[in-house]
């Protein structure tokens, strides 16, 4: 019978916290720069100029069709050689997971303006004003609340997605956990703290996203 | 009459795919005018409403409101979205589903057009923007969000909006269309104290009995062409074609409007 020792684990608790600091920092940054993707995507699947439309599929596409772990690879190492462009793998799995993410958001985005009845936008023409004020004005405010829930869905399984940067040796806190794994031979416990401490930072958010849910369902 | 004219619609066409919604239409509207069109659905009446605004863009012919004038088709350049823009806010145009701004409330509603359109301060905004909802017997409600209001209440704060443009020319798109029947009389009191101060109107409208009262020309269109014209009693009262009689045989053709303190 396997003996549970966690104790040990106190004793890496730098190297846990470190892990955990990079991986939170590289959510927000693979997040924000997801969103920016993210609406280049959108609004480039919305544009009425075809060869914008194809590029920004093609973008959605390709990146939402692909195995992240796959992306994550051939960006380090098969994107130097394709363009001769040298990166670090902070630099290559940053990239990566940002236009991931992006193709996401880029869908969420995009299905929120379009969820928005046309006769808004038909309105706003009537009283005079460009598309882009009846989208800034009109459109986009309902459409974003409409969008929230599903981009905080999305940010939450991008936070779990950072855990594939180890796989480049980003030291983000499931690198740093085989570090101590290997280091103390106890990696049931290692594994078990960093679900944990995952599962710590998640359901809380996931409860908030859910309040928000039901206070926007109940505005409409 | 053409000098004269608010409106001047010469040889519009327009097919959405392969069907041909509108042929070769002709419409003037004389300054100060009220035009109300008829027809079953499916006859291009809306269509030749959203035309005017150009919310619909024709594939030929021209369209002038006021000193402005487009003409479509081999050609002629579509025009961007700047000049469209400028042209449509001296229109005002109300729909049959209201399109009320749910994430602002009444008072914003009807300051949006100013404030992003015309550029006008905020506080003169508001100024004229209470004034359109007292106008249309709203003014208590300008705090409220437009989910909390009736049919007939949204409609008003729908032509309110509209008014705040200080349009030349007012178009109604089926406005009553959507309300419960008791909510009828109220936006058709306002659209007909809206003829009395002399404003140029389009109607598309079921309500025969009203066209009757307010319109002083009514068209009568079917398959997209104009079957009949002429001053509204006596197209309603007197129809010479067959098409026009079929079709107001399903309506009750006279009848008083509702009583004016409907509205509030």
């Amino acid at each position: 019978m396997y003996q549970w020792d966690f104790g040990i684990l106190w004793s890496y608790r730098w190297l846990f916290l470190n892990g955990l600091g990079v991986t939170v920092g590289f959510t927000v940054v693979i997040v924000l720069l997801g969103l920016v993707f993210g609406l280049f995507g959108a609004f480039g699947s919305l544009s009425r100029l075809k060869p914008v439309r194809l590029l920004a599929l093609t973008f959605i596409e390709a990146f939402r069709c692909t195995p992240i772990l796959v992306q994550l690879i051939w960006f380090y190492y098969a994107l130097p050689i394709l363009a001769g462009v040298e990166m670090t793998p902070i630099t290559a799995s940053a990239l990566a997971l940002s236009l991931y993410g992006g193709s996401f958001y880029s869908e969420i985005i995009r299905g929120g303006i379009i969820s928005i009845d046309k006769g808004q936008s038909e309105a706003g023409a009537a009283l005079g004003m460009t598309p882009g004020q009846s989208m800034r004005r009109i459109v986009l405010p309902q459409a974003i609340k409409r969008m929230i829930p599903a981009l905080m869905n999305q940010s939450i399984i991008q936070f779990k997605n950072t855990s594939l940067v180890s796989v480049l040796a980003v030291p983000d806190m499931v690198y740093q956990s085989q570090v101590a794994a290997h280091d103390s031979y106890r990696p049931l416990e290692t594994y078990t703290a960093v679900a944990v401490a995952y599962a710590a930072i998640l359901i809380p958010l996931t409860i908030i996203v859910r309040r928000g849910e039901k206070r926007l369902a109940v505005g409409e | 009459m053409s000098e004269t004219s608010k409106i001047e619609i010469r040889g519009l066409r327009k097919s959405f795919g392969s069907n041909e919604v509108l042929k070769n239409i002709n419409l003037d509207v004389a300054k100060g005018g009220v035009v109300a069109l008829i027809g079953p659905s499916g006859s291009g009446k809306s269509t030749l409403l959203r035309c005017v605004n150009l919310l619909v863009v024709p594939d030929g012919g021209s369209v002038r409101v006021g000193d402005t004038r487009f003409a479509f088709g081999d050609g002629s350049k579509l025009p961007d979205v700047k000049t469209l823009a400028k042209f449509r806010a001296t229109t005002g145009m109300v729909f049959q589903h209201f399109n009320l701004f749910p994430h602002m409330t009444t008072l914003e509603n009807v300051m949006e057009g100013p404030v992003t359109v015309r550029r006008m301060a905020k506080a003169d905004a508001e100024k004229l923007a209470r004034a359109q909802l007292a106008k249309v017997g709203l003014a208590e409600k300008a705090d409220q969000y437009p989910a909390t209001l009736s049919g007939g209440q949204k409609q008003r704060v729908a032509i309110a909006r509209a008014l705040a443009m200080e349009p030349d020319v007012m178009l109604f798109d089926e406005a009553t269309s959507a309300l419960d029947p008791e909510l009828v009389g109220e936006v058709l009191n306002v659209i007909q104290q809206l003829a009395s101060e002399g404003m140029t109107m389009v109607i598309v409208t079921h309500e025969i009995a009203f066209a009757r009262e307010v319109a002083d020309r009514l068209i009568f269109m079917r398959d997209g062409i104009v079957v009949e014209e002429g001053p509204a009693r006596q197209v309603i009262d007197n129809p010479q074609e067959t098409a026009t009689r079929a079709f107001l045989s399903h309506f009750h053709r006279t009848g008083a409007l509702p009583p004016s303190n409907a509205a509030p």
